[in-house]
């Protein structure tokens, strides 16, 4: 597949937004139960909820680009909506903005301090707004997680991404980022939270390792179901194509094709395994050890342009059945 | 129900491509128009079809075949480009089962084309929005033509009648005959989408014919030998 980059910023963008959101709602439970310090409503919650709305915002951004044109999201995209019963990317539209929405209000309900218990669970769990917003918002964000990665997990034609794998790589890459990034943003802001969501950062992002490792692996011996024989339907070990029927290009010979080189999809997965892996695992362990203000958020923004290197991977990997009838310009 | 498709025989196919422009022909100016050319005269032009005709080689010098491939839509009757869709723009008719793109619904997102193993959906560079065969629907659904030209621009066009037309349900149609008795199959079954449309095999005349059958054993004219009577009964004497 040709990797487009609105789709590389939107799934980039949001899935840090979503992990973003879930280490404040990870925060607030854990403050909840005594084991961590409660945190300013203002300036930890009200703007970490700002934060993950900007990368939101920019995804959705993103994703008009991704329109045939730009102006459709105003005229045609509302439809997007309507077909939720079998399309995971309608399913989407509806989690994306059900999403940000609980964003918006639980910064807000955090801006306006609506923390007065609402009721009490068994006289020791008091549930405020905030509370219940925050629980719904992970809700949303999961949901989301899983609507973003079934659009490519259930693309059966394309075997390298028709795998459990892939939704457990957009949830887990998701997560390892916005905890990175929530332990950035403590570290700008002077909060003391930055090693609980470097922990979690390393934990998530060595899970990442493990699946996009196995996915990694799974890809390079997968045997594809569709071969020049049963592509035209001929019986014979020796087919080759001559012509495609075209000489200039079209949209199978754009839009399917990465036209990059082994050598640099391989240096691209270098990269990020490096990137993405490596480079924000030691940093987050270096600024744990020197207690430093900016080395996280150094570790954020390694693993995010790793994450973009590996979207675009992610693309250039997936080989579409449809290229066998597209081989040959002649 | 209908099920209206084509059938291809590649048996006859001689790659004229003549198929190929009258769709482009027919349907720019139509109903699924226009199907835009980008640079038609520069050194990198691209546009948009309907229909193809490729070409494939099988086997090995000199033992080759030349396999001329005229790939379109193939109004599959389980068409994994239509749930797909997020905005319905994506259809299956239910009177005829050809699959059509709304083009006033359609957001352009590219994704119906990423479900479709056969590559036969394109996106208009102009209009943005995605295009593929439509079996010229404007075209066979117009009653007030006459019966025999309401068939698809591609198979009125073809100069051999390698493309037939058709319901693929109705057990008596020229289709169904040409699939049941010429060996018509589908493409890429292992995915089990149906496509309606079917494809007929290159097919070879041969005759049984064994060397005894071709030469008398007692022809007389064969002076150099002894007849084989000598030696006893022949086929030719027992059988006759």
């Amino acid at each position: 597949m040709n990797p487009a980059f609105s789709v590389i910023f939107l799934t980039t963008l949001i899935g840090a937004g979503q992990g973003l959101f879930m280490a404040l709602v990870t925060g607030q439970v854990y403050s909840l139960a005594n084991l961590l310090e409660p945190q300013d409503n203002v300036s930890f919650y009200a703007m970490g909820s700002a934060l993950a709305l900007v990368l939101l915002g920019g995804g959705l951004i993103a994703a008009v680009f991704h329109l045939g044109k730009p102006s459709y999201f105003f005229t045609r995209a509302w439809r997007g909506i309507t077909q939720w019963r079998t399309s995971w990317l309608s399913r989407e539209l509806i989690a994306l903005p059900a999403f940000m929405l609980s964003v918006f209000l639980y910064g807000v309900a955090h801006y306006f301090d609506m923390t007065r218990p609402l009721f009490v669970i068994k006289d020791l769990v008091p549930v405020d707004a905030t509370l219940l917003l925050g629980v719904t918002g992970a809700v949303l964000s999961v949901v989301l997680f899983v609507c973003t990665a079934m659009i490519y997990a259930s693309v059966r034609f394309l075997q390298e991404w028709y795998s459990p794998l892939t939704v457990a790589n957009f949830i887990l890459f998701g997560l390892a980022s916005g905890f990175t990034l929530a332990a950035a943003f403590s570290a700008w802001s002077g909060i003391a939270l930055v090693g609980f969501f470097g922990t979690w950062a390393v934990i998530f992002t060595v899970l990442a390792a493990l699946t996009r490792g196995f996915s990694i692996y799974r890809n390079g011996r997968i045997k594809h179901k569709s071969t020049l024989q049963t592509a035209i339907g001929v019986r014979h070990t020796k087919i080759k194509q001559r012509s495609m029927g075209f000489m200039g290009g079209s949209f199978n010979t754009r839009e399917f094709f990465h036209g990059a080189g082994r050598g640099t999809v391989v240096s691209v997965r270098l990269f990020f395994v490096i990137m993405v892996f490596v480079v924000p695992v030691v940093l987050l362990a270096a600024s744990n050890a020197m207690q430093s203000a900016h080395l996280p958020i150094v570790a954020f923004v390694a693993q995010y342009l790793g994450l973009m290197a590996e979207r675009w991977y992610f693309f250039a990997e997936a080989r579409h059945p449809q290229n066998l009838y597209y081989q040959t310009v002649g | 129900m209908t099920q209206l498709a084509l059938v291809i025989d590649l048996n006859v196919c001689v790659g004229c491509h003549a198929c190929v422009t009258s769709c482009k022909e027919w349907n720019t100016s139509g109903w699924a128009g226009t199907m835009v050319d980008h640079r038609p005269y520069d050194a990198d032009p691209t546009g948009t079809f309907f229909n193809r005709v490729q070409m494939f080689e099988v086997g090995e010098y000199p033992n080759t075949e030349t396999v001329h491939f005229p790939k379109s839509c193939l109004h599959c009757e389980e068409p994994p480009c239509v749930p797909v869709c997020p905005t319905g723009a994506s259809y299956k008719r239910a009177d005829n089962g050809v699959v059509l793109v709304d083009y006033d619904k359609c957001i352009g997102c590219k994704y119906c084309s990423w479900a479709c193993p056969y590559g036969v959906r394109e996106l208009d560079e102009m209009q943005k929005v995605m295009k593929k065969c439509t079996l010229c629907i404007d075209r066979i659904t117009d009653e007030s033509r006459p019966e025999n030209e309401r068939k698809p621009a591609c198979v009125l066009a073809c100069p051999t009648n390698a493309r037939l037309f058709g319901d693929v349900h109705d057990s008596d149609s020229a289709v169904s005959v040409a699939i049941r008795e010429n060996g018509g199959y589908q493409l890429m079954p292992e995915w089990g989408t149906q496509p309606a449309n079917h494809y007929l095999p290159r097919r070879k005349t041969r005759i049984q014919i064994f060397e005894d059958e071709l030469e008398r054993a007692d022809n007389p004219l064969k002076k150099e030998a002894p007849l084989p009577a000598a030696e006893g009964e022949t086929l030719d004497d027992v059988a006759y």
